[in-house]
């Protein structure tokens, strides 16, 4: 396992260096000055931008340029804003704990949905339970995000008033005051988040106790003259849970990215809606690194997902 | 099935029917069990209404897509216009029916890349093996780490401009548009090719179509791809769907096409900041989208069904 872990980090070495190789690529090859937003203002005097320019290397051949910009990111210096004059990593870890809440919750609301929809769905084959709850998988995984935020906004914030329609993380309450002002604000991201992602995840956990439930250990247990409770909690459900668990690794930066458009409809500070603020403001180093935080994110939970499998599935030899 | 008399003239007569009917083939069989999944024929039938009303719509619709009428701002459905109108007086039925030509042309273009990457890098891939598969295996693991929206995201950003400079805005970001989805979302069409293609390799027809000497382009294109083409056709059907999605979601986040360019995502990004005032101006074009999307999933769940052998019964 160890041995596996180590092989699998050094994998995962050459695949971010690949990534940011891209990205540096794409960023070299688009044409205009990165620095024009900064030539363009007044208030920065020539010396300054000349010297800001040597300082970061701007006037180097290509291949230096990407070899400086990658140690930099390797001693953690992710750069600096034009626009809010911050580091970037500063600003990053300001905005992370808002999406992570929302995002987090989210899932969880998602899997809650999910687990119990997939796992009828699959007993009850072609039952109306299970046409029922394809029907409405369908449904959840067509909707865009966008959509479903926007209709959310409608009914619960313009049409009952139940909601406030813009997120804050500044809420002025204390004890289960705050707690329910919190849940307010962020009730209506979690779920345009949740029902999407527990559409799909319904689908999983459907197809896979489908697979399980026709194994011959399943008839065994029956045999045995088991509960049929036990039988698909304890011997299939468990089973069928180890290849979801792989999935659900694979989807969380599916997630992060999918947070983008909730973050912007619903205005949550979070990294998501600091991208696009970034692209508007044309903050490339923002921009920049908060690409390559996603790519590092899929990255690691690849990693994830495959040690997973392993520590669920005994089965499963390394080596 | 022509029905005998009696017992011996009928077997004789069904014997007959059955050498004079036409002989049955794969593409026949695939449309017999693709005709009982009853939610992929309502993707079907709703998804060819919405390519129709989107291609001829607007040439038999009168109302042009881009009339502004400030005295008609913000209605709501009426008979002039039936599905209301925008902060400009303009018709948002027409709108919708000439943005959904470019949402849909999206989906189609940025799909037709994907899979013609994908098919040759996973041919490619298959049919040479060795070093020339790892590698290309390698760069396929390399792209399926990209981030896809933040990546289309700075892309777009870094090169709308100069790209637009070029092509025009609008032929311009779609072109940049296409392109960058289309490049996306190729791996997955590529390793199914290519674990296709491992298994055909194999078959005794390709040992036999060596022995008689043909020739290695002709060994991919006539006796190997055919043989491949099924769940990239459903993989495919899936992508269409998923494109479109990513384009809507680019102009939802005002990055994707100009104002005067009313695709589907484009109509709701202009509708956001008016939803007390006017929801239909955002309910519509989001039906347009979820329509199309979902009747594209039915379909693809259809298509899974009738294509996979293994699943017929």
């Amino acid at each position: 396992m160890t041995k596996y872990l180590i092989r699998r980090l050094i994998i995962a070495v050459p695949t971010l260096l690949g990534i940011s190789l891209i990205l540096f690529v794409i960023l070299s090859l688009a044409p205009g000055d990165p620095f024009s937003e900064l030539a363009l203002n007044p208030n920065v005097p020539v010396e300054v931008r000349e010297n800001l320019r040597r300082q970061l290397g701007m006037d180097d051949p290509v291949h230096i340029r990407y070899i400086k910009w990658l140690t930099s990111l390797l001693q953690g210096n992710l750069g600096y804003s034009f626009v809010s004059r911050v580091d970037v990593t500063q600003l990053i870890w300001q905005r992370l704990p808002t999406t992570i809440f929302v995002m987090g919750t989210a899932y969880i609301v998602a899997l809650l949905i999910a687990l119990p929809a997939g796992i009828i769905s699959a007993v009850r084959q072609y039952s109306w339970l299970d046409n029922v709850a394809t029907t409405l998988a369908f449904i959840g995984f067509s909707l865009p995000t966008f959509f479903t935020g926007l209709i959310f906004i409608l009914v619960f914030s313009i049409y009952l008033r139940w909601l406030p329609m813009v997120f804050t993380t500044n809420v002025q309450a204390t004890g289960p005051a705050w707690f329910l002002e919190v849940l307010r604000h962020a009730a209506m991201p979690i779920m345009v988040l949740a029902l999407f992602e527990g559409a799909v995840l319904t689908r999983y956990i459907r197809a896979s106790m489908l697979d399980v439930i026709r194994m011959d250990y399943i008839h065994v247990a029956r045999a045995k003259g088991l509960s049929e409770r036990a039988v698909i909690v304890r011997h299939a459900l468990r089973n069928a849970l180890i290849p979801v668990v792989t999935i659900m690794a694979l989807q969380i930066p599916g997630i992060f990215t999918g947070a983008i458009v909730t973050e912007q409809i619903f205005r949550v500070p979070g990294i998501g809606s600091l991208l696009i603020s970034s692209i508007q403001l044309k903050d490339t180093p923002v921009v920049m690194a908060i690409v390559f935080a996603y790519a590092v994110l899929v990255v690691v939970f690849n990693l994830i997902a495959d040690l997973a499998y392993g520590v669920l599935d005994p089965r499963i030899r390394y080596d | 099935m022509v029905a005998g008399r009696g017992f011996a003239t009928g077997t004789v007569q069904t014997a007959e029917a059955a050498l004079a009917r036409p002989p049955r083939t794969l593409w026949a069989d695939a449309w017999r069990q693709f005709r009982r999944h009853r939610l992929a024929m309502f993707g079907l039938a709703v998804l060819a209404f919405m390519i129709l009303a989107t291609v001829f719509g607007p040439l038999v619709y009168p109302v042009k897509f881009n009339e502004i009428d400030m005295t008609q701002r913000l209605k709501p459905p009426t008979l002039a216009h039936p599905l209301g109108t925008d902060d400009l007086g303009q018709d948002i039925l027409a709108r919708i029916l000439f943005g959904g030509r470019v949402s849909i042309a999206v989906g189609l273009a940025a799909m037709f890349i994907a899979v013609t990457i994908g098919t040759a890098v996973g041919a490619v891939s298959g049919y040479f093996g060795g070093t020339v598969d790892h590698v290309l295996m390698r760069v396929t693991d390399l792209f399926i780490a990209l981030p896809p929206l933040p990546l289309l995201l700075l892309v777009i950003y870094l090169f709308r401009d100069p790209v637009r400079g070029v092509f025009g805005p609008e032929l311009g970001i779609f072109l940049l548009m296409v392109t960058v989805i289309g490049s996306l979302r190729w791996m997955p069409v590529a390793r199914l090719v290519r674990a296709s293609f491992l298994s055909i390799k194999q078959k005794e027809f390709i040992e036999a179509a060596r022995c008689i000497g043909v020739p290695g382009f002709r060994m991919v294109a006539v006796h190997m791809l055919p043989n491949a083409l099924s769940p990239v056709i459903v993989a495919a059907s899936l992508g269409v769907a998923a494109a479109i999605l990513q384009e809507s979601t680019l102009s939802f986040l005002g990055l994707g096409f100009p104002p005067d360019m009313p695709t589907w995502g484009r109509l709701l990004f202009d509708a956001k900041d008016r939803l007390d005032m006017a929801p239909h101006w955002a309910i519509f074009p989001g039906l347009a989208i979820f329509l199309t999307v979902l009747s594209i999933n039915f379909i693809g769940d259809g298509l899974r069904d009738a294509l996979d052998p293994r699943r017929v019964g």
